[in-house]
């Protein structure tokens, strides 16, 4: 990461290089703001020009068909995908993202589909995964220090798992998701990038991580969820933001916004006095 | 946080709930060393009633002298598998690495020490070289120590030269397996290992009530730290009423001790795990897994050594033979049968010393009762089949308790 220094002036752009729309939450400061965001794979334009804004407190959501560039958008944040042009400020700083440890060290973490848990370790191993805490002399595991503090973290985000000292293959698919939230939230994150976190859950399980999101709202972070989810959705985010083939076709405040409504931005489709509330 | 605050609030007295506990874990499929334990219990009492002289002094201390080689090179062989990985060159690896040590001894004149460290480091460098293959060209580690179980030998064969057989005349290195050292000994050894197990129980209990942590039940703590402390006096008894403590076993223990700690207490075993269990989670978890692999397969090349040598030790002679047959077969079967998951991620180095001693215990009590080796292989066979179906059987109980 490199920091190339503060705004220009001391004040944020409100609308740099072509413009974005002015936020909707504008009294507020983003933590996380991305300008103009390109990115092609080979003749594929996967973003043109996006603009997405991340608050403290705020949940924000990446709706959008297959092939609307969720992923890439998330992937570039997340360093695994370097933009062709564009510009990333994080806390009112440019900074450049080479690499998967760029975001990391700036606060910005994620969690894949995936989870990247090992199911063979436990709740707390797998919480320090490659952080492991050692005793200096003869650098032997600090089980209780580990154990202790995520036990912390787990009642701080009233995360239920019986025993931290269970293997994850003991736990649900929603114990699960919930750990590795956990984990991304625990070194220090402001933002956190979610993906699919609830595809392969049931009904109560979704339930459990829909409020795992709450609460890390309530706790300042800025939480990004790509869902295909539109009912999820809607319960939990304070923005809805549609991408459509690359481009950002609408943003929305879910208060004011309908179901039938985002489901026309993600199509293209018309809809009734379809104005976007950008 | 205080312990009124654990989820895990006991449902009974301790000892219920310990039980409760063991039952959740095999029922999941955990089911650590438990099956070892009731064969090998279920083996010594069949040969004893074949052979009472099966279970006499003597002939088990025998026994726990003609495991030493091939349950070091077990321990190796665990840590391959925690990784989800194999190496089917320790025997090759045993055979020259002895090789190296008794040319060098008997033919160059060197001492022992330095004879015995160069054997070593054949066994290092090789699993180095073979653990760079493997990550750095990807290729399976089943072929790539395919290879090298064809190619070591060769250089066995190329290293002892004309000579079909090497006679070891070193004092120092005939004494790793034929030193036995007497009861006072033995038992100031066996006091202090169970005072050492006893402060680590204590230390670690108040450790975790200073921080706050739930406690497992202290009835069940002491049931598991008597019945090993059984095991220590007891097995130091009956190697006292005869020839006294073999130096062999407790190269062997040391072995097993050692890495259990290092596995289990230690970053770099934890990194073991989780590369085993999840390489992509460890590699996005900042792990060096390439450095992980190499640094195993690098251990397990300098433990088949380190068994190549004790066998040596035992023969006191090294020959074409040495290191091939059933050593790499039986160093497998002996981590498998131990509980030690062929699947990665699930095991202990434990498995090493009780799959070793299931397998010796087939060979010694089969020997005793004057089988052949027809019904040896098919006898060991058997068990490293059940051993490998019990692992199959669990992991399926993990899967479907997973959900």
């Amino acid at each position: 990461m490199t920091e190339t220094g503060g705004w220009p002036g001391g004040h944020p752009p409100t609308a740099p290089s072509g413009g974005p729309p002015p936020s909707v939450t504008s009294d507020r400061q983003p933590i996380l703001q991305l300008r103009a965001i390109s990115k092609h794979f080979g003749a594929v334009e996967a973003l043109s020009g996006v603009d997405f804004d991340v608050y403290p407190s705020e949940v924000v959501a990446l709706v959008g068909d297959n092939g609307a560039g969720k992923s890439t958008l998330v992937k570039t944040i997340a360093g695994i995908n370097i933009p062709d042009s564009g510009e990333i400020w994080f806390e009112g700083q440019h900074v450049a993202i080479h690499g998967p440890r760029d975001p990391a060290a700036l606060g910005i973490s994620t969690v894949y589909q995936d989870l990247a848990l090992c199911d063979n370790l436990d709740v707390v191993a797998n919480l320090y995964l490659g952080r492991e805490e050692v005793e200096p002399p003869v650098l032997l595991l600090s089980e209780e220090r580990m154990e202790q503090r995520a036990r912390e973290v787990l009642k701080s985000l009233d995360v239920k798992i019986p025993n931290p000292r269970n293997p994850i293959a003991a736990l649900s698919g929603g114990q699960r998701q919930s750990v590795a939230v956990a984990r991304s939230v625990m070194w220090k994150a402001k933002v956190v990038l979610l993906d699919e976190p609830t595809a392969a859950l049931g009904v109560q399980q979704t339930k459990q991580v829909l409020e795992l999101i709450l609460r890390l709202r309530n706790q300042g972070l800025g939480v990004v969820v790509i869902s295909h989810n539109l009912a999820n959705v809607f319960e939990v985010a304070d923005r809805i933001v549609v991408l459509r083939l690359g481009k950002r076709v609408g943003t929305y405040e879910r208060k004011a916004a309908s179901e039938e409504r985002i489901v026309a931005a993600i199509t293209g489709a018309e809809f009734g006095k379809f104005q976007p509330q950008v | 946080m205080s312990a009124a605050g654990a989820p895990s609030a006991p449902t009974g007295p301790p000892v219920v709930s310990n039980l409760q506990s063991l039952w959740r874990r095999v029922s999941q499929g955990d089911v650590g060393s438990l099956p070892v334990i009731a064969g090998l219990v279920l083996i010594w009492l069949v040969f004893y009633s074949l052979n009472p002289l099966f279970l006499s002094p003597r002939n088990l201390t025998n026994l726990v002298s003609q495991i030493a080689d091939i349950g070091i090179v077990s321990v190796g062989i665990v840590l391959v598998l925690l990784l989800g990985e194999i190496d089917l060159s320790v025997g090759s690896v045993y055979g020259l690495a002895s090789a190296v040590m008794a040319v060098l001894s008997v033919q160059y004149g060197w001492s022992a020490a330095p004879a015995i460290v160069a054997g070593l480091l054949v066994g290092t460098a090789i699993g180095t070289f073979q653990g760079f293959f493997f990550t750095r060209f990807r290729i399976p580690s089943f072929v790539v120590t395919l290879a090298g179980l064809l190619t070591w030998f060769g250089a066995q064969l190329h290293v002892m030269g004309e000579k079909g057989t090497i006679n070891l005349d070193d004092p120092t290195i005939v004494q790793l397996a034929g030193q036995f050292f007497p009861p006072s000994v033995g038992w100031t050894l066996a006091v202090i290992a169970v005072v050492v197990l006893a402060t680590d129980l204590f230390i670690r209990r108040r450790r975790r009530a200073a921080a706050g942590l739930p406690q497992a039940g202290l009835a069940g703590d002491l049931v598991k730290l008597g019945a090993v402390v059984a095991v220590i006096l007891g097995a130091t008894a009956i190697m006292a009423s005869d020839e006294g403590v073999p130096l062999s076993l407790l190269i062997l223990l040391g072995f097993v001790v050692g890495f259990d700690l290092i596995t289990t207490r230690t970053k770099f075993g934890r990194h073991i795990f989780a590369v085993g269990g999840n390489a992509e989670a460890a590699r996005r978890a900042g792990i060096s897994v390439n450095g992980i692999r190499i640094a195993v397969f690098a251990l397990c090349g300098t433990l088949a050594a380190a068994g190549g040598i004790m066998g040596a030790s035992r023969l006191l002679a090294v020959n074409y033979n040495s290191g091939t047959g059933d050593t790499l077969l039986n160093a497998i079967a002996g981590a498998v049968i131990g509980g030690t998951s062929l699947f990665g991620g699930r095991g202990t180095v434990w498995s090493a010393l009780t799959g070793a001693l299931v397998i010796g215990s087939i060979n010694n009590g089969l020997a005793l009762l004057s089988a052949a080796s027809d019904v040896k292989f098919m006898v060991t066979g058997g068990v490293l089949l059940a051993a490998v179906t019990i692992d199959a059987v669990a992991r399926q109980g993990r899967q479907r308790a997973g959900v």
